[in-house]
């Protein structure tokens, strides 16, 4: 038990330490759909998928969701999405721009 | 009521009274050359016509009082101010008397280009002036048309008054299409989802059943109702001394809970620490706004607005919609005011391979409904959701219900109750306060992305109309979260029956019954929605109906986009394919162009967030003016 924990902890940690390309992230990003929840800029969906970019939340945790997801989102099984792509996903997340804080954006100050 | 000697020979008896020379006047025709213009009659025509019009009686050829025009004395005595149409054959006698006999006012025809939308306009205008329009269509074709516009308002509990002409007797239909426009039973195609139909046979039967139908549609639950006007009985004169009479309009009172039950919720409510108001359809009329504020000041407990009607303001303290799972898991008691999905309300669905459900309730908490849709359930639609586990159930309509309520929470305060009140009254300001900042927040995401953001876009439309009086006469959510909405006209819900197609029309209704107001109509349209109906850009152009349409062109059915995507990641396969069939791209529509190809204002596509706030300016005043514009914005999905 002990050797299998180590085992899935070490290989989350080398899926962690991937090297992402963010360029092909958001390319995949918009092909798998990811969009259509999250919206083109991750930014999150009304009712559809929460905010994911920009700070997500660690790789490890997205990964475990995204194969295995306890919600409503269906499921991105390896066969469909490789450990490499979702590498680069997370690189477009982490690229993501930060907005202009609420204060200076006068519309949301009315 | 007057009418002419000419006009006592009706139309039906005529054909009865010449049915003996049909056979020989057939049978002539049959012989006599198809093109023949020959200026001399043949022997037989001579014979046929001796038979038909039997001299020296001078055939009838005009009425001056059809049947049509007392069907219109009832519907202007019942008080409608339009009728939505598409024209037919099958009710031209109708249409003739609204815009001859009538002076086409009180109703006033409105010229509609598919009968789906004649309803859907229906079903919005009623819910910004709280009665029906009435809607006039052909029997078959049309009400086949109209059948999924019926549909979203039945599920909506809207209120729509239909008339569909029909031609019963056999013997008196014109060869050809007016059979193909007839049918023994019009109000079967949609019986399953009105509320109530008939088929008038005489004038008098025409006021009483008007009338009726008129009562029933308006009474809770409210729904669409059916009347056939009989192609004979509206072209056919009214027979002289003919005693109609158009029964006095009474509308019943609406049902309220039993008074046992409601104070049992009194008590309830009183004594709960965490209470919660979800309010769905709940607010009827104007007043109900007013009394859901009273009943949530009262109690000092957080309102749930479900957004079926203009529940509750949206900056109120109490209004805690933005926290709804929070409070609906902690609560020791939930009042679900016309709630049309209570047990949705308080389970949680996962929509995976296997399909699971699990409580989000505490144990032991109070579930209260009060409903008129409990009033009238049908069979074969299975709009009625799945059943609660409910403690207290009033088959009642909500709105009716509130002032008992209210006093009978009243009755029970007491200074320790009103102190802990308070208490609750300051911690629900604060979470109240919080959760607008993490809206805020959210919005801020992808402010300046292109495509626009929703969030954006509803910001630019808000701050272009927050001045003004204004209806939002579309179903959204940002604007929901963002704007603040306080007046009963500022929002009219969603379909009902969740048909696509609905939503322009919908807020061509709703813009056509604030235009008399002076309100300034705003509708977030949807892309695929918009292209159900098209049309409707032409007759809101066509009739000067001021309605700003901003379009939210996301080039897709983008609910669909979703529900490919889930089947192909449930089937590991082809999980960059879910766009084929589900989106509206190669070509791109413009939507700018096809307004202004129908005389609406056109701009856009808009792509870039700053041209957005000039282009709705342009826009507005062409609306102030009193004409409709469209923009069209190219925006993120949701």
């Amino acid at each position: 038990m002990r050797i299998l924990l180590i085992t899935i902890l070490a290989s989350l940690l080398l899926a962690a330490q991937t090297p992402g390309n963010a360029k092909n992230g958001r390319k995949l990003f918009e092909n798998y759909g990811c969009y259509q929840c999250h919206g083109r800029e991750a930014q999150g969906g009304l009712g559809t998928g929460p905010r994911l970019g920009p700070k997500p939340i660690a790789f490890t945790a997205v990964q475990r969701y995204v194969r295995q997801p306890t919600g409503q989102m269906p499921p991105y099984t390896a066969k469909v999405v490789s450990d490499q792509d979702l590498a680069d996903i997370y690189a477009f997340l982490q690229s993501a721009k930060q907005p202009p804080a609420v204060k200076d954006i006068p519309l949301l100050n009315n | 009521m007057s009418s002419s000697k000419k006009a006592s020979v009706g139309r039906r008896n005529f054909l009865k009274g010449t049915a003996g020379g049909a056979a020989a006047l057939l049978a002539a025709s049959h012989r006599a050359p198809a093109q023949s213009v020959e200026p001399v009659r043949s022997a037989s025509a001579a014979v046929a016509t001796q038979e038909h019009d039997p001299s020296p009686v001078v055939e009838t050829l005009t009425a001056d009082r059809p049947g049509a025009d007392f069907m219109l004395d009832v519907l202007k005595a019942i008080g409608f101010d339009y009728v939505f149409a598409n024209p037919g054959s099958s009710f031209r006698g109708l249409h003739e008397s609204v815009v001859n006999y009538g002076g086409n006012k009180s109703p006033e025809f409105i010229t509609c280009c598919h009968e789906e939308s004649s309803v859907a306009m229906a079903h919005g205008y009623s819910k910004i002036e709280g009665k029906p329009v009435c809607v006039f269509a052909h029997g078959t074709v049309g009400l086949q048309h109209a059948s999924m516009a019926v549909y979203n308002a039945y599920v909506d509990r809207a209120p729509v008054f239909m008339v569909i002409g029909n031609t019963v007797d056999a013997a008196t239909r014109r060869p050809g299409v007016e059979w193909a426009h007839s049918v023994q039973d019009a109000g079967v195609l949609v019986r399953d989802f009105t509320k109530w139909d008939d088929m008038p046979v005489s004038l008098q039967h025409f006021a009483e059943s008007a009338v009726r139908a008129y009562k029933i549609a308006m009474t809770p639950p409210t729904m669409p109702v059916l009347l056939v006007a009989d192609g004979d009985l509206q072209e056919t004169p009214v027979r002289p001394g003919e005693h109609l009479h158009i029964p006095k309009i009474t509308l019943a009172s609406p049902p309220q809970g039993d008074s046992g039950a409601v104070a049992e919720t009194a008590r309830l409510l009183v004594a709960a620490e965490n209470p919660v108001i979800i309010a769905d359809r709940c607010a009827r009329t104007p007043a109900g706004l007013k009394l859901l504020v009273d009943l949530a000041e009262t109690l000092q407990a957080p309102v749930i607005n479900q957004y079926g009607r203009m529940n509750f303001p949206s900056a109120h303290r109490l209004n805690q919609t933005e926290r709804a799972r929070t409070l609906i898991s902690n609560a020791d008691v939930i009042l679900g005011l016309e709630v049309w999905d209570f047990w949705g309300t308080v389970n949680n669905f996962r929509d995976q391979l296997q399909r699971t459900s699990r409580p989000i309730t505490k144990a032991g908490a109070k579930f209260i409904s009060i409903s008129a849709t409990d009033l009238n359930t049908k069979s074969n639609y299975q709009d009625f959701q799945r059943l609660p586990d409910l403690d207290l159930s009033m088959a009642a309509d909500a709105e009716a219900t509130l002032p008992a309520l209210i006093e009978a929470c009243k009755r029970l305060l007491t200074v320790d109750r009103k102190n802990a009140f308070e208490d609750r009254a300051k911690k629900l300001a604060e979470a109240q306060h919080e959760a607008r900042g993490r809206m805020l927040t959210e919005a801020s995401y992808a402010w300046d992305a292109s495509p626009i953001s929703t969030a954006r876009l509803a910001m630019e439309v808000w701050a272009q109309v927050k001045e003004k009086d204004w209806s939002l006469v579309s179903n959204n959510a940002w604007p929901q979260r963002l704007w603040t909405f306080d007046k009963h006209y500022q929002y009219i819900g969603g379909a009902g029956g969740a048909g696509v197609g609905y939503g322009a029309p919908a807020a061509l209704g709703a813009a056509i019954a604030n235009k008399k107001y002076g309100r300034l109509s705003v509708s977030i349209q949807n892309d695929g929605d918009l292209m159900y109906a098209p049309g409707v850009l032409w007759t809101s152009a066509h009739h000067g109906i001021p309605l700003l349409s901003v379009m939210h062109n996301n080039r897709a059915y983008h609910q669909e986009v979703m529900h490919l995507q889930r089947m192909a990641n449930r089937h590991q396969r082809g999980i960059n394919t879910a766009e084929i069939g589900t989106t509206i791209k190669n070509p791109n529509i413009d939507y700018a162009a096809m307004a202004r190809s129908m005389g609406v204002h056109g701009e856009g596509p808009i792509t870039d967030p700053n041209d957005l706030g000039p282009a709705l300016k342009r826009a507005l005043d062409v609306v102030s003016n009193g004409e409709p514009a469209l923009v069209d914005v190219v925006t993120q999905p949701r």
